[in-house]
C-alpha cells in the first residue's frame, strides 16, 4: 500500500505534464486548420494529432499503461470491431447504386424502354 | 452476503469487479460513438457539399480546454484521495463538476444561436449529424455530473466506512470521465476544424 502511495505521489507530477501537453496540442490542431490544407490531409493531420492525445489521456489519465491483461484483451477485442464498424462505409462505395448516372444504361436500368436518341 | 471481489482484487483476472464493470461498458460505449462516426464517415463522403465555417472554432477549442482541464482536475481527485487529502480531493471533484457545468452552458449558447436561427438538425445534413453526436455527447456529460453530485454529496459517507472501495468509485468515474474527454478530443477536429 505504501507503494501505491508512493506511486501515485510521483505521478502527480506526470498528470500535469500531460495536461498541459494536451493543451499545447489542442493549440496545435487549431493552429494546422489555419494552413488550409487539402482536404485529405487535412484529415490526416487531425487525426493523428486527435490520436497523440488520445493515446495520453488513454495511457496516462486511464492508467493503461499498466493494466492487466483481461483490461488489454476486452480492449484489443474492441479496436478489432471498433475497425469493422469504421470500414462498413467503404461497401456503400463499392457500388454505383443511389450515384446518378446517365445515358442509355440508366434508362435501362430504371427499367424503362431504352431511348433511341440518346448519345446522338 | 457481501459480494466479494468490490475492493480486493479477483486471483484470476488479477482485478477488482468494479474496475472489469466499467472498462467493459467503455468498450460498449466506444461501440456507440463508433456507429455514429461512422454515419458521418458515410455522411460525408456521399453528400455532394460539406459546410464549413457554420460553427464557432472559437467556443468548440475553449470546450476543449475546459474538458482537458476538468479531465486533469478529475485524476487530481482520485490521486489527492489516495494520498488521503480528502480536503483536496473535494476540491478537484467540485471544480471537475464546475468545469463540466460551464462545458454545458457554452453548449447551451452554441445551440441556441443555431436554434434561434431555424438551424435544427432538420436544417441540413451536417447539423443533423452535428447535433446528434453533440446531443449525446452531452448527454454522457450530464451523467457524469450525475454520478460526480453523487459523490460529492449523499455518496461521501463511504469514505469514513470503506475509504478503499470509494477511491475505487472515484477511480471509476475518472475512467467514464476520461472516455467522455477522448470523444471530444475526436469530435472537436471532425466537426468543427475539417
Amino acid at each position: 500500500m505504501h507503494a501505491d502511495v508512493e506511486a501515485v505521489r510521483k505521478s502527480v507530477r506526470t498528470y500535469m505534464m500531460i495536461g498541459g501537453a494536451l493543451l499545447v496540442f489542442t493549440a496545435i490542431t487549431v493552429a494546422a486548420n489555419l494552413l488550409h490544407l487539402s482536404v485529405p490531409a487535412a484529415i490526416t493531420l487531425a487525426l493523428i494529432i486527435a490520436s497523440i492525445k488520445a493515446s495520453m489521456v488513454a495511457a496516462v489519465f486511464m492508467h493503461l499503461n499498466h493494466e492487466k491483461r483481461w483490461i488489454y484483451g476486452s480492449l484489443l477485442l474492441t479496436v478489432a470491431f471498433f475497425i469493422v464498424l469504421m470500414s462498413v462505409p467503404l461497401f456503400t462505395l463499392m457500388d454505383s447504386t443511389g450515384t446518378h448516372v446517365t445515358g442509355p444504361v440508366a434508362a435501362h436500368e430504371a427499367g424503362a424502354p431504352p431511348d433511341e436518341h440518346a448519345g446522338h | 452476503m457481501n459480494i466479494p471481489y468490490t475492493v480486493e482484487s479477483r486471483p484470476d483476472t488479477g482485478l477488482n469487479n468494479g474496475k472489469l464493470g466499467i472498462w467493459l461498458f467503455l468498450a460498449s460505449e466506444v461501440m456507440l460513438f463508433g456507429a455514429l462516426f461512422s454515419t458521418y464517415i458515410i455522411l460525408r463522403t456521399t453528400a455532394p457539399v460539406w459546410p464549413h465555417g457554420e460553427l464557432s472554432i472559437l467556443l468548440g477549442a475553449i470546450n476543449t480546454v475546459i474538458l482537458i482541464s476538468s479531465s486533469v482536475t478529475m485524476v487530481m481527485a482520485w490521486a489527492t484521495l489516495k494520498l488521503n487529502d480528502w480536503a483536496k480531493h473535494r476540491l478537484y471533484l467540485i471544480a471537475t463538476f464546475v468545469l463540466a457545468g460551464i462545458f454545458l452552458v457554452n453548449k447551451y449558447f452554441e445551440y441556441a444561436e443555431h436554434l434561434t436561427h431555424g438551424e435544427g438538425p432538420w436544417h441540413s445534413t451536417f447539423l443533423a449529424i452535428y447535433f446528434t453526436l453533440t446531443g449525446l455527447h452531452g448527454l454522457h456529460i450530464v451523467g457524469g455530473m450525475i454520478v460526480m453530485a453523487y459523490f460529492i454529496g449523499p455518496g461521501a459517507g463511504l469514505w469514513k466506512r470503506n475509504p478503499e472501495q470509494f477511491a475505487n468509485r472515484i477511480e471509476f468515474t475518472g475512467l467514464y470521465w476520461h472516455f467522455v474527454d477522448l470523444v471530444w478530443i475526436f469530435l472537436f477536429p471532425v466537426l468543427y476544424l475539417l
